[in-house]
């Protein structure tokens, strides 16, 4: 029984850990379509990111500095995808796939010309226990044993939360994705503002990267996301584009995760391959209930380029 | 218009492509140095690597075949606005089910075995794509998420039939533990134009119906129906289309001409399903036909152009160089494609006021200047 108990706690933990990636893609992800752009290239971003983060690292850089430099190159990613969409108004499908083959060449290519062969790295992120809340029963252990890329992705939540609901730059964000019309004629910049979204969920996007990279691992594989950035823009629609919503399907889909890769282990005779369809068959299922559900919460303007001189 | 922009603009089929593809080596020629290669050696093996001998010309050719198939697929579902992203596993699925098939009736004259291979191939792949097809035009889920998720799904499908099911179980697999299936019978191999190259028959089948696409989408009532939905769904519904129908027909369509790739590359180029079989060809032959806008008949050039980026890919390691090069090109080109056509605009606005205002469903899938030879 306490076995039981301990490995169900385990996996919980697990599943916590690798929420943090899906959370920081998954949020950044919601603030860009929030104003109009959804960016299918999160993907190739993250793994950029990851690169970055553990090629700081690896060159004997310390975590937190790796992390800004993830951030600054997904930023630059965020930058590209904005160019191409809001100012050269590029179909946002489209576009998103062309950004994505840009990070995963680019990442492989300066991984296999900088570091060669897969290595793991030291001196990424370690857990840090938090005095006292640890301790708890249950929840301490899966909670509050983890490493600062966790702690920072789950405080995410209540930020982007407020950020969106409760200040301006959140409003004018929602403005511009609801009616970038409108947004335009009450004098807000439609194009700064649908930039500096893409750069924040660019940015995060490449903190999710680092997430990967130099904490929950410490080591840097060709498309080591193994699509991750895609699920994490489904979870956007999953979570009804709110923080809340996102934080629930990023812990729904990283415990399903690794759920599967738990019972792989077991040995039980089912082909680990046909469990491993497990989350994309959700997500797909996940999907046609968002849709049903979330009717009214898709911001207007999502994938719609605004051109100021049609009106 | 001045003059000049006149003279050049019949040009555009042929100029945008080119200039994305130089700006695309620009840009990856920066990288290149970056990286510490050197950009003219890198692309001087990228050429002659594709193009230098014959038998590298006709590698070339047998990476253009499905890449083609792929392309042409993705014209009918672009052309009606489903952005199928599926492609890669409907190319999956068509090589499974074809391969599963063959070995089934494998005492049967070649030639059946290799035909109705082909078409079972193609209906696994329109199957396949009729899932994502049915839930955008019924439940109205986004296709470019749900096809992605189906991509994850055949991949590890991939990996089930070839371990369980439809397992090599010969000595020599079983010994070196190679995941794959059995070979199909050589009398319905797809034959060789060159021998023992990749390149095969399959190219000509490819090249035809290519040409069919064309005259479906511009000479027939489905075409049209499928290019009236793709411009204006609401339109097209009080015009008395059935667009929910349209749309899952041209998912169905591209699905199936993806289905038939993945059957051409098993019958003509592996002999038998393996891991990895497609090698990316999802992907590539999306870039294909943007590349080619959106035209069966300008998907031909650009399906030997990125079939020979694939070829000469694998053979940059001699230079020093990673082979996700060729992914990182393919990425620019496919960035500056959808960028052209409102730089077009720009140039256009600049030299002239428009006319009429221009409606902001327009984009590069459906208003692409270069997808317009012959509309």
């Amino acid at each position: 029984m306490a076995a039981e108990t301990s490995s169900i706690l385990l996996i919980a933990a697990q599943g916590v850990a690798a929420s943090a990636a899906y959370l920081y893609a998954s949020l950044g992800e919601g603030i860009g379509q929030r104003a109009g752009v959804y960016n299918l290239g999160v993907d190739g971003v993250i793994l950029m990111g990851a690169f970055s983060a553990f090629y700081a690292v690896y060159s004997g850089l310390s975590p937190v500095v790796a992390v800004i430099i993830a951030a600054l190159v997904g930023l630059v990613f965020g930058v590209i995808m904005a160019f191409v969409s809001v100012t050269f108004k590029a179909e946002q499908g489209i576009s998103g796939i062309g950004l994505y083959m840009l990070g995963l060449g680019l990442s492989t290519l300066l991984f296999d010309t900088l570091v060669k062969t897969p290595r793991p790295v030291s001196g990424g992120f370690v857990r840090v226990p938090i005095p006292v809340l640890s301790d708890l029963p249950i929840i301490g252990p899966v909670l509050f044993d983890q490493t600062p890329m966790v702690y920072g992705a789950l405080l995410l939540v209540p930020v982007a939360w407020y950020v969106i609901n409760r200040t301006t730059p959140g409003l004018n964000i929602r403005a511009v994705g609801q009616n970038p019309q409108a947004a335009d004629a009450a004098g807000l910049n439609v194009t700064r503002i649908r930039y500096l979204s893409l750069m924040v969920g660019g940015a995060l996007a490449g903190v999710a990267g680092a997430s990967l990279s130099i904490a929950q691992t410490n080591i840097f594989q060709q498309n080591m996301t193994n699509g991750l950035g895609f699920i994490a823009v489904a979870l956007v629609y999953f979570g009804g584009w709110s923080p809340i919503g996102i934080l629930f399907g990023a812990l729904l889909f990283s415990i399903v995760t690794t759920l599967q890769l738990w019972i792989q282990t077991l040995g039980i005779g089912i082909s680990p391959s046909l469990i491993s369809m497990l989350p994309s068959i959700v997500t797909i299922i996940a999907l046609i209930f968002a849709v049903t559900a979330y009717k009214t919460q898709t911001p207007a303007a999502l994938g719609v380029a605004y051109r100021r001189d049609e009106n | 218009m001045s003059p000049l922009l006149r003279r050049v603009e019949p040009l555009y089929p042929v100029l945008i492509p080119a200039l994305a593809v130089l700006a695309a080596l620009a840009v990856g020629g920066v990288l290149l140095v970056i990286v510490g290669a050197n950009p003219a050696r890198v692309y001087e093996k990228l050429w002659s690597g594709a193009m230098g001998n014959p038998y590298s010309r006709a590698q070339t050719l047998g990476k253009a075949t499905p890449l083609l198939l792929v392309a042409i697929g993705v014209c009918i579902a672009f052309r009606a606005r489903v952005l199928n992203i599926g492609v890669e596993g409907q190319v999956i699925v068509g090589g499974l089910a074809a391969t599963a098939w063959g070995l089934a009736i494998k005492t049967a004259p070649g030639g059946v075995i290799a035909i109705s291979s082909l078409l079972v191939a193609m209906i696994g792949g329109g199957l396949w794509a009729a899932i994502p097809g049915i839930l955008k035009a019924y439940f109205n889920v986004n296709e470019i998420l749900s096809t992605i998720m189906m991509n994850q799904v055949s991949a590890s499908l991939l990996i089930v039939l070839l371990t369980g099911p439809l397992r090599d179980t010969s000595a020599e697999a079983t010994a070196a533990n190679i995941i794959q299936t059995g070979p199909i019978p050589e009398a319905a191999w797809l034959l060789p134009i060159v021998a023992r190259s990749p390149f095969n028959v399959g190219a000509l089948l490819a090249v035809a119906f290519a040409a069919a696409v064309y005259f479906l989408l511009w000479r027939t009532v489905l075409g049209y129906r499928i290019r009236a939905v793709g411009q204006n769904p609401k339109a097209s519904a009080y015009a008395g289309i059935a667009v929910r129908r349209t749309l899952l027909t041209a998912m169905v369509l591209s699905g199936a001409f993806a289905g038939l790739a993945g059957g051409v590359e098993v019958f003509g180029v592996t002999h038998r399903a393996l891991q990895d079989f497609t090698s990316g060809y999802g992907f590539s032959g999306i870039v294909v036909a943007l590349f080619g806008g959106l035209h069966p008949l300008g998907a031909i050039p650009a399906a030997v152009l990125f079939g020979g980026l694939l070829v000469s890919g694998t053979k940059l390691q001699s230079v020093g160089v990673s082979s996700a090069m060729v992914t990182v090109l393919q990425g620019l080109i496919v960035l500056f494609v959808v960028s052209s056509s409102e730089i077009l605009r720009r140039i256009r606005r600049q030299a002239a006021p428009p006319p009429k205002p221009v409606s902001a469903a327009q984009s590069v899938l459906t208003d692409a200047p270069h997808a317009e030879i012959a509309r």
